[in-house]
């Protein structure tokens, strides 16, 4: 799977993407919240889960795929719309429940839509799996070579709608993957606490499909088995599940008090972060220069603050839009 | 047109049916749908005619099934999924609860979901409180899902029509004792004459299947076949009840029961699910917001007493209302 200088360097601008877009939304999500924190309060109100760390997770898998192809996401779903390269403003403009949003105001930042892309997220742990199963059997019926990817965390491997979804899918060998993204906590508790098998990976012997265990913090381990994943698929030949193991560098959600881990062990994670080890990788290959990295580097600056200049300058919706948008 | 006597059931799986032609992204999907035909029989004779890629038994897994007919729906298909008894929708209520009923809105309208989900409900049988319930009212009250519970086999094709042509989500609720079916009590009221061609009833529009000018019934389902049965009875002893079957919970015609009540004067609901927070206080609070005027008596209600559905025949006839209940309400209404 030899990739042109051009696909890498994409890989890069998308994980720098998704990066540079959280952190500006960490600090947006902060206004109006201090000193007093009000999770109702400020620009973005509500609860936030951030995704930073995990990027090569989501440029990995979304890099294989079309805009047709379908991606059920999580309530920690930044890095998968990003991934499938969605226009940042009205992804932005949602967030901070703007009229010019996705979903115009009424899904905000964990439910998020959007029909081009074909990507669904939402709140409720393991709901969005047997979507992608649905989808897949749509696209199997329809004999369109799509493919359907579920993305989850460890902890949403545990829950009925996770087999279920997959029984299905192996029995019907649809066109979906499973992929479980190991930040090492469901919420608060460790995988060792919630889960019977080391690795979800394990798992797919249970279905008879394949099931590979990748480090998640290596953008490239992770396009590779995605690339197997999605080409299976694509051939018909049925579901598998990648777990990959990566980390949450912010807590479950903004304002977490993270008591379930030190200081020191989000540290030592950082130090593997995929995206300047990625970096250093393609400069020492030849295939992206320092100067190339900081074009990209402002480039997507210049994208993430246009988007949130859109946002910030979009309407609110009105407030009886409120009772519209119940039934098509 | 050209009409036969059909069941009930007969009629929603010729419905299916002729919507499966009609529309190649048409499936259905469930527990024993396929060559046995539904358990309830709304899709016999399907699988032999139309094959197992359109009529598709499932494992028992519904919230998969359930779930897998909310992504093909969001790529394109227009799938039915049947949950065998709405008892068992415990074991999907979050799909139902979160997804089915909330991503059209949650997308901010940009996303459809055309699907459907039938469900059995109902007792009379002795299958007590895991497989007797009719909890339409639970689905009703969440906004987002559209609600059909037919009583006779005309309404019962032309809904189903309906529900499978409308671009959003509709359970429909079928209850076993209007469903026509060999191993039940037979109940002459469960067929009747439907016409060949296809053909659509629209949501929201009550049905008056029995005219009358001294109190208004309002009913769905099996719960009409028991209000006819009553009427015919006042009848004889000189009072005239109205009875109107409502068809669809959501959306819900208010001006048919407000009308019915402005000329009647009273009102009795015939519910056979749960009393409280259901269908029976909401329609009551539709008239006492729009018709408390022209009422003669306090309205009435006849529904399960807020107890499950138990087994023991004296037990379980307590509970359900019936014929002669309906009698000696409205006898209570007329004082």
């Amino acid at each position: 799977m030899a990739l042109s200088k051009e696909q890498l360097q994409d890989l890069y601008r998308r994980m720098v993407r998704i990066r540079v877009f959280e952190d500006r939304v960490a600090e947006i999500y902060w206004e109006g919240k201090i000193p007093a924190f009000d999770i109702g309060a400020g620009t973005i109100p509500g609860e936030m889960h951030l995704y930073q760390g995990q990027e090569a997770v989501a440029v990995g898998m979304c890099a294989h795929l079309r805009p047709e192809d379908f991606v059920a996401s999580t309530h920690r779903g930044h890095g998968h719309l990003i991934g499938k390269n969605v226009d940042l403003k009205p992804m932005l403009a949602e967030i901070m429940g703007r009229k010019t949003g996705l979903c115009e105001g009424k899904g905000g930042h964990m439910h998020l839509f959007s029909a081009d892309l074909h990507y669904g997220c939402g709140g409720i742990i393991g709901g969005g799996l047997p979507h992608a199963t649905g989808a897949g059997l749509a696209f199997k019926k329809q004999k369109r070579d799509n493919v359907a990817v579920a993305f989850l965390g460890e902890g949403a491997a545990n829950i009925g709608a996770f087999h279920e979804s997959i029984n299905l899918a192996a029995l019907w060998k649809l066109p979906v993957i499973y992929v479980v993204e190991d930040n090492l906590y469901a919420v608060s508790v460790p995988k060792t606490a919630s889960t019977a098998v080391k690795s979800n990976a394990e798992r797919g012997a249970g279905y008879g499909i394949p099931g590979v265990w990748i480090d998640g913090m290596d953008v490239m381990a992770m396009y590779e088995a995605a690339g197997e994943a999605v080409a299976r698929a694509r051939r018909g030949e049925g579901p598998s599940i990648i777990e990959a193991l990566c980390y949450r560098y912010r807590g479950h959600f903004e304002g977490d008090a993270e008591p379930y881990r030190t200081p020191q062990e989000v540290e030592e994670w950082r130090k593997k972060d995929p995206i300047p080890k990625y970096r250093q990788r393609l400069i020492q290959q030849g295939m992206l220069t320092e100067a190339e990295a900081a074009e990209i580097d402002q480039q997507v600056a210049a994208e993430v603050k246009a988007a949130e200049d859109f946002a910030r300058s979009s309407p609110f919706p009105e407030p009886r839009e409120a009772l519209e948008r119940v039934f098509a | 047109m050209t009409t036969r006597e059909l069941s009930v059931s007969q009629a929603i799986a010729e419905a299916i049916g002729q919507e499966i032609e009609r529309d190649n992204r048409v499936f259905a999907m469930g527990e024993d749908i396929g060559v046995w035909g539904g358990v309830f029989g709304m899709t016999q004779g399907l699988h032999a005619k139309y094959g197992a890629e359109k009529i598709m038994d499932t494992p028992i897994s519904e919230t998969g099934f359930v779930g897998a007919a909310v992504g093909a729906a969001l790529e394109g298909m227009r799938p039915i999924a049947e949950i065998m008894f709405v008892d068992f929708s415990g074991a999907c209520f979050d799909q139902i609860l979160n997804h089915v009923s909330k991503i059209h809105y949650m997308s901010g309208g940009k996303i459809k979901l055309p699907m459907v989900i039938t469900t059995a409900i109902g007792g009379g049988y002795n299958d007590a409180e895991q497989h007797s319930q009719c909890l339409y009212s639970l689905f009703a009250h969440l906004p987002g899902l559209k609600i059909v519970v037919p009583s006779s086999a005309y309404d019962a094709k032309g809904l189903m029509t309906q529900a499978i042509r409308d671009d959003n989500p509709v359970m429909f609720f079928l209850h076993k004792g209007v469903a026509g079916l060999v191993w039940m009590a037979p109940n002459p009221r469960a067929s009747g004459p439907v016409p060949e061609e296809p053909y659509t009833i629209p949501f929201g529009v009550a049905d008056v299947k029995h005219e009358g000018k001294d109190v208004t019934i309002v009913a769905v389902s099996l719960m009409v076949h028991r209000a006819l049965d009553a009427a015919e009875a006042l009848a004889k002893e000189g009072i005239s009840a109205e009875v109107v079957d409502l068809r669809t919970l959501v959306p819900l015609d208010k001006e048919a029961i407000v009308n019915s009540v402005k000329k009647t004067h009273r009102l009795l609901v015939v519910d056979e699910d749960y009393l409280s927070y259901g269908f029976s206080g909401e329609i009551v609070a539709v008239v006492a917001e729009r018709a408390l005027g022209y009422l003669d008596a306090p309205p009435k209600r006849l529904a399960v007493p807020d107890v499950p559905i138990p087994y023991s025949d004296p037990l379980e006839d307590f509970v359900r209302p019936d014929a002669a209940k309906i009698v000696a309400a409205v006898k209570e209404l007329m004082k």
